[in-house]
């Protein structure tokens, strides 16, 4: 049986057109789609990562002072900066956007969403296929480059949930599907650390867990608040023998994993990854959030675009529209009618997400796997330590539709 | 006196300046009235550049092996170490942020490198004329380490090994910080240190010592500072965050209030400060017409307050005449533009000033005009959080 959810995908270059319209219209820039080299990289600016003493503002001016040139340049749809903002009253201070032109009001399309791992497809928007006005900089772990491979750039996202919303596209010649793989995830975590601002998070969506398009990248952006996911109590289930600490969330509706530590970056880094693909080896759609500079980071299982394929999701939350990718996964909601900016509340975006969430067995269940995966076993105690609401006080139950997912496992 | 001391008492250090910038909001003899406290806790001041630390108790200096030039000028940041627990850390970046109390347990590390754990307590120090936050007054208590809680479970550990009863055993009594017998790598990787009661009461006896010390002294400067915020912070004031925020960007700049009669500065960078040779208290509320002369070409000046008028950025060559020592002028390229807060509403307008004569000797890796935008970039960044305040 094949999964599929029907709704429309946030435009991120000024060269993505709509699926089916690309079969009529020539895409892209104009250029020959079969041509991959559509940019020019050798005319960005480029970025390595310094040792630790030079100058650590250097990729924060980079980064802000290219965003700043397009921004005044009119690249974006529309100004972020003017889209209210609001953090909601409660404990954990979710954070809501009114952000009307972000989703456009064009035709749904269909996105296949029981498959977190698919090919890449040439007929589709991939990042390629934008300009070169779009791209900002060149950004790479440390040069030379390995022989054959392509470079990574980092681009803006023209639709910005906020200000310095950027994509970074490892080995974007490569054309490389959405998937996690060592030396990304490293890459990713370089620049969380190279920004060294622990309010520029970096993020990553699966598919199945609102990736909009196959071709891999992480999403970056600067908000001077904490995000509730940040937050959110852990209790440690277990260290690696790297010394990469894993913790359970507690208390935040999204069940959870937490990575840090480590006696390197790369060692952080590749317990992740592991984690990731053990999760994507068995299907199973989450996020990611780089938060804390890359000190803290966060792997988030989910099994919302299933259940809403199997109609499972309640069509008062599907009219809000909001598809909880990994910033709505962390707090930032980014709403587009104003009557859910106005009337939104701790309680709703709270059950939005524990809607996302995978259920106390589920959950447990994924973890025994990545444990596995990863070579480790959990020292956690079996304590049976109440899950409060921040709320009410009461509880707010998860159960991910186990008896819908193993029918869906079985086809 | 001899020559190496009247050579010596010529150049205040960066210490004495800090200090003195410190003492000079209250009456004389304000920091020998807080030497006599024997309390540990330091007075930070977010309204200097990396919110350092402007006051350091003895006690605090004996607590950590550090001597008092090693510590004034210096932010929190500094004692932390790799083991501190990040959480934590948030909580007092955000307990700051939000210009209000905390009281967080937390590992430090002494100028030895060994760790410690403490009760850490800080309060905001408000004036009470303009409303806004003057300083901020942490005190820090040694956790003796009896309860000790994971994650957030209320289980009592108790570990299993001799050796940790020992420690703990012989000192539960007592309000000490830890015996150095105990494994300080054992103490690294502790998730937590709940303090007990008493050392809970016994920082908020400090904070309560330390704050009637600047209240009284305050008072006799005639420029009252209280725990509570007494009034509204007044419009032309900015939050400290913000200014906190503002401070970390190195590059020439200000901050202009659109809404204020004449468009004053509401803030200028140090960097500001010393391009054009002005003191901070001699900018802040005046419009910045004083930076343009006799030579300066009205044309530009028509220029720019058209980009104003139409809320639209603009980069522009003008004529300044510094208040340096030369009262020299200089050229400056002079990029504007309106930066919106939390509301979506244009809240201020940022002047970014570059002197053309460095457009060339720039940093051969970041372009000139790449530089004064990122400055407009980050101030975009720090205002657009400055109206989220959680209720």
């Amino acid at each position: 049986m094949l999964l599929k959810i029907k709704r429309v995908p946030a435009v991120v270059s000024n060269h993505q057109k709509d699926e089916t319209a690309e079969e009529e219209e020539g895409e892209g820039c104009g250029r020959n789609i079969l041509s991959k080299c559509c940019i020019n990289v050798e005319r960005l600016p480029l970025y390595t990562c310094k040792p630790a003493e030079e100058n650590v503002t250097f990729l924060e001016s980079l980064l802000l002072g290219e965003w700043e040139d397009r921004f005044q340049r009119g690249l974006f749809r529309y100004d972020v900066t003017a889209c209210e903002t609001k953090v909601l009253p409660g404990k954990y201070g979710f954070i809501a956007q009114l952000n009307e032109g972000r989703h456009l009001k064009k035709r749904p399309t269909e996105f296949p969403v029981d498959q977190v791992l698919q090919p890449f497809d040439v007929n589709k928007f991939n990042f390629t296929k934008v300009s070169q006005e779009e791209l900002l900089f060149q950004f790479e772990a440390d040069l030379p480059l390995e022989a054959g491979n392509s470079p990574s750039v980092v681009a803006i996202n023209v639709s910005p949930i906020e200000y310095g919303h950027v994509l970074l596209i490892p080995q974007v010649l490569d054309c490389l599907p959405q998937r996690i793989d060592h030396k990304s995830l490293l890459l990713a975590l370089h620049m969380a650390v190279e920004a060294a601002n622990p309010y520029f998070r970096v993020g990553y969506n699966s598919l199945g867990a609102f990736a909009t398009i196959n071709h891999l990248h992480f999403q970056a952006y600067y908000l001077a608040m904490p995000f509730p996911i940040e937050k959110a109590h852990s209790l440690k289930i277990t260290t690696t023998n790297d010394g990469v600490r894993i913790s359970k969330l507690m208390s935040y509706p999204v069940r959870g994993l937490l990575f840090e530590g480590g006696n390197s970056i790369k060692e952080l880094s590749d317990a992740v990854s592991n984690a990731s693909v053990c999760l994507q080896n068995n299907n199973i759609s989450f996020n990611i959030l780089i938060s804390d500079s890359g000190k803290r980071i966060f792997l988030l299982p989910q099994c919302y675009a299933e259940k809403q394929a199997l109609g499972g999701v309640s069509s008062e939350l599907l009219d809000t529209q909001v598809n909880p990718a990994v910033w709505e996964m962390s707090g930032h909601m980014v709403l587009k009618r104003k009557e859910d900016y106005e009337g939104a509340t701790e309680e709703k975006a709270w059950s939005l997400l524990a809607e996302v969430s995978l259920s106390e067995e589920r959950f447990k269940e994924v973890n025994t796997m990545i444990f596995e995966a990863i070579g480790c076993s959990a020292e956690e105690e079996e304590e049976e330590l109440e899950e409060e609401s921040s709320i009410s006080g009461g509880f707010i139950r998860v159960n991910c539709c186990i008896s819908v997912k193993e029918e869906a496992v079985s086809n | 006196m001899s020559i190496t001391q009247s050579s010596a008492s010529l150049f205040t250090t960066a210490t004495e300046e800090k200090e003195g910038a410190f003492s000079a909001r209250y009456s004389l003899w304000i920091k020998e009235a807080l030497d006599e406290l024997p309390h540990s806790f330091t007075i930070t001041d977010p309204f200097i550049s990396g919110h350092p630390i402007v006051f350091a108790s003895p006690g605090f200096l004996k607590m950590t092996g550090y001597s008092r030039e090693e510590v004034i000028g210096r932010n929190g940041r500094a004692f932390q170490g790799p083991k501190t627990n990040r959480r934590s850390i948030m909580e007092i970046r955000e307990a700051i942020r939000e210009e209000r109390p905390v009281q967080v347990s937390i590992l430090n590390y002494r100028k030895s490198g060994s760790p410690f754990w403490m009760l850490f307590h800080m309060i905001p120090v408000f004036g009470n004329d303009d409303g806004r936050v003057i300083h901020f007054v942490a005190v820090q208590v040694p956790i003796s380490g009896r309860k000790m809680r994971n994650g957030s479970g209320c289980s009592e550990m108790v570990f299993g090994s001799c050796r940790r009863e020992v420690c703990l055993g012989s000192y539960v009594h007592q309000e000490r910080a830890l015996p150095v017998e105990c494994d300080e790598q054992e103490l690294e990787n502790w998730e937590h240190c709940e303090a007990s009661e008493s050392e809970k009461l016994k920082s908020v006896e400090a904070v309560g010592n330390v704050l009637s010390v600047l209240t009284r002294y305050s008072e006799f400067a005639g420029r009252l500072v209280c725990g509570k915020r007494s009034c509204l912070r007044v419009a032309d004031c900015l939050s400290s965050s913000l200014v906190i925020s503002l401070g970390r960007i190195k590059q020439s700049f200000v901050l202009t209030n659109p809404c204020l009669p004449d468009m004053p500065i509401v803030y200028a960078s140090d960097a500001f400060l010393t391009l054009t040779g002005y003191k901070r208290h001699e900018v802040l509320g005046q419009n910045c017409r004083f930076l343009s002369g006799v030579d300066t070409d009205s044309s530009v000046l028509y220029e720019m307050k058209e980009c104003i008028l139409k809320g639209k950025p603009c980069t522009v060559q003008i004529l300044n005449y510094s208040n340096r020592k030369d009262k020299s002028t200089f050229w400056n390229l002079l990029h504007i533009s309106p930066v919106r807060n939390a509301s979506g509403k244009t809240a201020y307008f940022v002047g970014v000033q570059m002197e053309a004569s460095c457009k060339d000797i720039e940093s051969k890796e970041l372009r000139p005009e790449t530089r004064q935008l990122s400055v407009v970039g980050a101030v975009r960044v720090a205002v657009r959080s400055s109206f989220m305040v959680t209720c």
